[in-house]
């Protein structure tokens, strides 16, 4: 193995590499070559390291930990003859910089507890080393030298891990069905089809810390007895995908994959396979179609996929961030993991924040933190300080809690309770200015494009109430709908095959139930009282504010709204469409909604 | 699910030697594999750019499946599709947070300057719009994607220039 005098690590997140990170890298390989540095200095691809909205690429050197930002391609050679060659630090190029890191997963917040997370940002995820250094495999080996399957699987039993999925049915349990199953081949999947709108966090954990995954999911293949093992990933998260099928290469060089895994006997493999842009192959029974190659239609339960999963065969099928959990687990202890958390919930859960909150991101807190404290104290409240309305929780599956129930202990049974679910950890915060119907909307028109159309409660329903919805929301509600909606609701959650079917009702139910004067002020007063509903708005500009500055006339798209230069400017409401551009670009809030 | 380009173009790739051979390389590395059909169309559509329906056909043969389930696996996922689409796609995430932080206003106003719908391709063949599930970069909301890239915190006032990039990069590469 060679060891390198200099690390220098270079961001290739979306934004980064958008603005050259790749070529950055290359260059600085070139110039590295070039000065004859090749076995001093390492060039690594990191995530984030820097503010992505600052101009320019930058990276970080090591073991110095100097930040360069605000780079060009032609400041390389220099910057590398004084760094590497020199040895000194290129001062220039060090430039003051806002103080944001990342603003996807900033440094830990007070009630944090990072435990899926901790690696994220500080390892380079496409070098096993670094996975390693941090008591990577550690855990698989302790597991493979010294416990039996069944005391694998009674360690995770007695954490009390439950499926991060969203359905928290105990891991532990779901490893012994499989273990217990009589068959030749039995199969470890990993759900990494995180569709839910507003969801990122097994993105995050993909793409940061590949090796966790991996790890887990030996983990478990050993307890349950599995000798192969699909990653079925969306093909929405191309990175993602090309991350895990380093880390399984890696693993498999390592000895970690593969035949005979560290010498124990014990063999099992893995591959990657991808969606294609299915939200229902979210669904475990229909996930397995898919990566049978079939459509992704779910099929009835029982028989459970311990029974007969992929290709009929026992199937353990968990989400990436429960195997995120499992090395620590086992290494750790189980009553280490049990101390964290509430009641029947254990350990932590990472949410995807999302929305009008002020600082969007990913967070990870123990399960029993209440809503109030993870939008107020980690979230930092409210954008602009508006009054907040709603929180969604757990996707296109989840429902919109309300002000009152902010002292919510967020776990698996308290949000089921309230109407919603945990699912796989999005919370997406709305202000003042959100139409709870048109969300209600929104979300029917996503389930309804979604359904798989296998059975009829989903397929119809959802559409039926997408059609009441949007009349609502046009000002055309009919004073029965309430009740119509509600009967809808019921009939698809209990006769619909799966998840997503049962599920599709619960953004409409729970807007129905927290914020009915909204559907009544709709479908009474033809008034929308967040002023977000097309039909039910117009937008005038003040006259007094307006500097007729012309910005909007230049921007409206269908060229509706007239005007002298330095003159109060109009809008024709019969060519309005009501897109709203013109209210967000005037510099002086002169338009207003009425 | 929604479909891009309603214009069927008369090309078809098992016809041209370099495109047949990638088609063939894509069949011959994944046939024998567990589950092949969605290894072999993801592949397909990354390199073709498209599944058409004699592509399908030929799939069908080679994977000894009948037509009826290639076919019908190809229309049940909304990333594969079966015309050509422009040079650059440009998608419109339609994600929740998105969807809050007002997307919308962008999608309009891309329909303004190019001319066409979501889901349609320019007359010169160069753009394409789509709509498409969260990307997950909820945190830079609204975001839509141009070719591979994330482009966060989008302004409907900034689009005409993502089109004049777009083109003054075809304009270099010309």
């Amino acid at each position: 193995m060679a060891y390198f005098r200099s690390h220098v690590l270079v961001s290739v997140d979306p934004v980064c590499v958008q603005k050259g990170a790749y070529e950055l890298i290359e260059t600085l390989q070139d110039e590295i070559v070039k000065q004859g540095l090749v076995e001093e200095v390492q060039v690594l691809e990191t995530s984030r390291i820097g503010d992505p909205e600052t101009e320019g690429l930058d990276l970080m050197v090591y073991p110095e930990a100097v930040h360069y930002t605000k780079l060009t391609l032609d400041d390389v050679p220099f910057l590398v003859e004084e760094q590497f060659l020199k040895g000194r630090i290129a001062e220039q190029y060090i430039r003051e910089t806002k103080k944001v890191v990342d603003e996807e997963l900033s440094a830990p917040k007070t009630k944090e507890v990072r435990i899926v997370l901790k690696n994220i940002g500080e390892i380079d995820p496409l070098n096993i080393e670094d996975y390693i250094a941090r008591d990577g495999y550690m855990a698989l080996g302790k597991v493979l030298t010294e416990m039996t399957p069944e005391e694998t699987i009674q360690e995770v039993l007695d954490s009390g891990l439950r499926g991060r999925g969203g359905a928290g049915f105990p891991t532990g349990l779901k490893w012994r069905f499989i273990r217990n199953a009589e068959a030749e081949q039995k199969y470890m999947i990993c759900n990494a089809d995180e569709g839910d709108p507003g969801a990122f966090a097994n993105r995050r954990v993909l793409e940061g810390d590949p090796h966790s995954v991996v790890e887990g999911m030996i983990i478990g293949a050993y307890a349950a007895g599995a000798s192969q093992g699909y990653i079925y990933c969306r093909a929405e998260y191309p990175i993602a995908v090309r991350t895990m099928k380093t880390a399984i290469e890696q693993a498999r060089n390592f000895g970690l994959l593969g035949d005979n895994i560290l010498g124990s006997g014990f063999s099992f493999d893995l591959e990657v396979r991808m969606g294609a842009g299915a939200f229902v192959c979210g669904e475990e029974t229909a996930l397995m179609a898919s990566i049978e190659g079939l459509r992704g239609e779910p099929r009835p339960r029982p028989p459970f996929p311990a029974q007969k999963g992929l290709w009929e065969q026992p199937s353990n099928i968990n989400n990436v961030e429960t195997y995120s959990n499992v090395p620590q687990i086992i290494l750790k202890g189980a009553e280490w993991f049990s101390s964290l958390g509430y009641k029947k919930s254990t350990g932590t859960k990472t949410f995807s924040m999302a929305g009008d909150v002020k600082n969007t991101g990913l967070i990870e807190v123990p399960f029993g933190i209440t809503l109030q404290e993870i939008i107020y104290d980690v979230g930092g409240g409210i954008k602009e300080d508006k009054k907040f309305k709603a929180v969604q929780t757990g996707g296109p599956m989840g429902g919109c809690l309300p002000e009152n129930l902010l002292d919510l202990h967020m776990d698996y049974e308290a949000l089921a309770e309230a109407g919603s679910i945990l699912g796989s950890g999005g919370l997406v915060v709305m202000d003042e200015d959100t139409c709870m119907v048109d969300i209600a909307r929104f979300f029917m028109d996503f389930t309804q494009d979604e359904s798989c159309g296998k059975c009829t409660p989903c397929r119809i329903g959802t559409r039926r109430i997408l059609e009441i919805l949007t009349r609502i929301c046009e000002g055309k509600g009919k004073p029965d709908d309430i009740d119509t909606l509600r009967y809808l609701c019921d009939q698809i959650n209990e006769n619909s095959l799966c998840g997503l079917g049962k599920g599709a009702p619960n953004p409409v139910k729970s807007t129905l139930e927290h914020f009915l004067d909204e559907y009544e002020a709709h479908i009474y007063e033809k008034r929308c009282p967040a002023k977000v509903c097309k039909s039910l708005i117009r937008f005038e500009i003040i006259d007094g504010l307006c500097t007729g500055c012309t910005l909007c006339a230049r921007n409206c798209p269908v060229d509706a709204i007239s005007g002298e230069r330095r003159q109060t400017h109009v809008i024709d409401p019969d060519i309005c469409i009501k897109c709203g551009i013109c209210e967000q670009l005037c510099p002086y809030d002169a338009i207003e909604i009425k | 699910m929604q479909k891009t380009m309603e214009k069927s173009i008369e090309a078809n790739p098992l016809n041209d030697p370099e495109q047949r051979s990638i088609i063939d390389q894509i069949l011959d590395e994944n046939k024998d594999l567990a589950g092949a059909t969605m290894v072999v169309l993801n592949s397909l559509q990354e390199a073709i750019g498209y599944i058409s329906p004699e592509m399908q056909v030929y799939v069908a043969k080679k994977l000894g499946e009948p037509v009826s389930r290639i076919h019908g696996v190809v229309s049940f996922y909304s990333f594969f599709t079966t015309t050509p689409r422009g040079k650059h796609t440009i998608k419109f995430c339609i994600g929740t947070a998105c969807y809050v932080s007002g997307i919308e206003q962008i999608i309009e106003k891309a329909k303004q300057i190019l001319e066409i719908e979501p889901g349609e391709t320019t007359d010169d063949g160069l753009i394409t719009l789509e709509f498409c599930r969260c990307v997950g970069a909820c945190s830079q909301a609204p975001v839509m994607v141009v070719d591979e890239e994330v482009q966060g915190r989008v302004k409907a006032n900034r689009f005409p220039k993502t089109i004049q990039d777009i083109k003054k990069m075809e304009a270099n590469l010309a």
